[in-house]
């Protein structure tokens, strides 16, 4: 180990806290604004000390929002679920339809197998925008807009890809004769995807799935478009916080705060299994 | 040929594109009798793993057939031609215990619980890794692994057992005495086995054949004694042995009735010419420039021969290494006693022309052996 000198170190520590601050600065400041009014929020300068309050929390959770003009009625709640609903439904059916898929693409390497890879990552270069006009007209056609099952589908464009690449790379470092030892012995290839190939990639499996749902749950333009207000996620729901009669700060931020304690929650869980997927290179080899 | 388990067939293996990409195995063909066991013997990178893989089906042959038991399988699946494999990384399974990896191997078999029980027993104390169970591979040693992986291979019934180096790992000690316990539970079962090795004592301990390979190409598949006695070339002559065979290039002429090979250095042996049989006479004065090759143990000291001066002299406790210059290269001698010779001084060697291994040295197949001589 090199000596790090004490100045060395002052430097590092003042340098990671303000990363940190630089980072952390805008969450905590929304989260003490979810305790805040209006009126406190407006002021100037702003203060540091307020009296908290939790009535933007309340109305949140109640449904009705009162503002300068009145009471107004919002689906924060029901907003919610959507998310977690969609997100959850997304996820599962992308870790359905491609997990084998990227076994597949791993293992099995056939003419124009790379192409295909490829074009369905390409799904995520394509601005969303290009997609969602023409699958709109469809949609109402076929009879998919504003349904659970036909968001779920087109959020398959952002989880599908992401699920694909991330778990077909867990699946190429498992060697394959840790595969052939078990095929030889008679197990058939369903069963060695089951019982060598799925575990030795879970903790794959699950980082892609968490990172699959963060997207999902971030996602904003698909359910804008193609979503009516009951089947909105949070994301889209946010707008009702802009009312003509003006911008209510502390109830957007205690939505904010709302919204992001699922996804927090996930990835501090989520954590140790993505820790497990690095160590899994000491199965390499 | 009922008692042929496996036969291959002019095998190539190309990794990459027909007679572009990496010519891994080139034309091999032989014949495994049911029973035997084969060591197949080659310095690293010589192909022995890509054989044993395309033997099993990992590995799609370029060219060539494979019979196995009766049947044409190189076009097989791997799971339908009954063989067991001990692979050279292992390949355990990393999530389950030493003991879920062995039985595993059984699953498919529908034996009871407890007869898998007192199978995964036998074979694990037999390998002496009883203690270590319960363990998960990615917890025990690498020789343990190395175990671990051939128990797994060998508890199940197979037609055909491919070990690949499957004692590299170990200590000598252990080596040695697993070695004497593989061959007789193999034996005793009657089955088949290709053991990889680049141990020429496991070889020669284990294999009924050996089977020699360099750069891809079958040298040499024969009994370890032939091996020894009748090198088919150069190269197996000069691989298999310890200390390796001398080698000296030499110049036969017919002179009166003796045949005499000159050396480099003015040195030359001389022998009657009534101690070759005709043939090979003949044989050696046509081709005039060729290697003769002489194993260390062969080569002994007398009164009446060549000049050699000692370089080294080794007592390795039961027999003396003697390194000496010779013909502008170095003999080695192998003595039984401890040999009173010290640095710089000078020796005379002497070799029976029955030990003589001659040597074409453009192809470097063996043109007559000391044994065929006389
Ligand atoms: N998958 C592969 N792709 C390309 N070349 C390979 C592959 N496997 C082995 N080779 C090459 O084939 C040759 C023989 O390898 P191998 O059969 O593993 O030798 P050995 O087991 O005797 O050490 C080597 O030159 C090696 O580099
Ligand atoms: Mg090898």
């Amino acid at each position: 180990m090199e000596q790090v000198s004490t100045l060395e170190r002052i430097l590092r520590g003042i340098a990671i806290s303000f990363v940190i601050i630089f980072f952390m600065f805008p969450i905590l400041w929304i989260f003490l604004m979810s305790f805040q009014t209006n009126e406190t929020i407006l002021q100037v300068p702003p203060q540091l000390f307020f009296e908290p309050t939790i009535v933007n929390y309340e109305g949140l959770i109640t449904g009705q929002l009162e503002t300068a003009a009145g009471s107004l009625k919002i689906e924060f709640m029901g907003n919610l679920f959507n998310s977690l609903f969609l997100s959850t439904a997304a996820v599962i059916v992308g870790l359905i339809l491609g997990v084998p898929a990227a076994y597949a693409f791993a293992r099995l390497k056939f003419k124009g197998s790379e192409d295909i890879a490829f074009t369905l990552l390409s799904f995520r270069f394509a601005p969303p925008l290009l997609v969602l006009l023409p699958l709109t007209i469809y949609f109402q056609k076929i009879g998919l807009a504003d349904t659970y099952v036909g968001l779920i589908w087109v959020y398959q464009l952002i989880v599908l890809p992401l699920i694909l690449w991330i778990v077909r790379g867990y699946f190429e470092d498992i060697p394959a004769d840790i595969e052939y030892a078990y095929r030889i012995a008679g197990h058939g290839f369903w069963s060695t995807f089951r019982k060598i190939a799925l575990p030795l990639a879970g903790p794959g499996i699950a980082a892609a799935g968490l990172l699959a749902f963060i997207f999902s749950w971030n996602n904003f333009i698909f359910a804008l478009v193609l979503a009516s207000a009951d089947k909105q996620p949070v994301t889209v729901g946010a707008l009702a916080f802009i009312t003509a009669s003006g911008i209510n700060y502390g109830q957007i931020a205690a939505g904010i705060v709302l919204s992001i304690a699922p996804t927090f929650a996930l990835a501090m869980y989520a954590q140790r299994y993505l820790v497990e997927g690095l160590s899994l290179g000491a199965v390499k080899g | 040929m009922s008692d042929v388990m496996l036969r291959l067939e002019n095998i190539d293996k190309f990794y990459g594109a027909i007679d572009v990409g990496v010519h891994a195995v080139k034309n091999v063909s032989m014949d495994v009798a049911k029973g035997d066991i084969i060591a197949l013997l080659g310095s690293s990178g010589c192909g022995k793993t890509s054989t044993l893989r395309m033997i099993a089906g990992f590995e799609a042959t370029s060219r060539g057939k494979i019979h196995l038991a009766g049947r044409e399988v190189q076009n097989l699946r791997p799971v339908l031609r009954n063989v067991a494999m001990a692979f050279e990384g292992y390949s355990l399974y990393p999530t389950v215990t030493v003991r879920e990896n062995i039985a595993f191997a059984l699953k498919s078999t529908n034996l009871s619980a407890q007869k898998v029980a007192e199978k995964v027993k036998e074979i694990s104390d037999m390998l002496e890794i009883s203690d270590i169970l319960d363990r998960s591979p990615m917890s025990i040693s690498g020789g343990q692994q190395q175990r671990a992986s051939l128990a797994r291979a060998l508890i199940r019934e197979a037609d055909l057992y491919l070990l690949d180096e499957p004692m590299g790992q170990l200590e000598p000690q252990l080596r040695t005495l697993l070695r004497g316990r593989i061959k007789h539970f193999i034996k005793e079962r009657g089955q088949t086995a290709i053991l990889v090795t680049h141990d020429q004592t496991e070889a020669n301990a284990l294999g009924d054949k050996i089977a020699v390979m360099e750069n891809g190409e079958m040298q040499q598949y024969a009994s370890p004694s032939q091996i020894k006695e009748r090198p088919a070339n150069l190269f197996t002559g000069t691989f298999v042995g310890e200390p390796p065979m001398n080698v000296f290039p030499a110049t036969a002429t017919l002179a009166d009735d003796n045949i005499r090979l000159q050396l480099e250095g003015s040195l030359e042996l001389n022998y009657p010419k009534s101690r070759f049989a005709d043939e090979v006479c003949s044989k050696l004065i046509e081709t005039k420039h060729v290697i003769i090759g002489v194993r260390p143990y062969a080569v002994k000291r007398g009164t009446n021969g060549a000049k050699a001066t000692v370089i080294a002299n080794q007592w390795l406790g039961d027999q003396s290494h003697i390194a000496a210059s010779f013909a502008n290269g170095t003999i080695v001698l192998v003595e039984h006693d401890r040999a009173a010779v010290s640095e710089g001084e000078d020796i005379v060697i002497e070799i029976d022309p029955s030990d003589l291994h001659i040597f074409d040295p453009h192809s470097g197949d063996a043109l007559s052996h000391g044994r065929d001589l006389v």
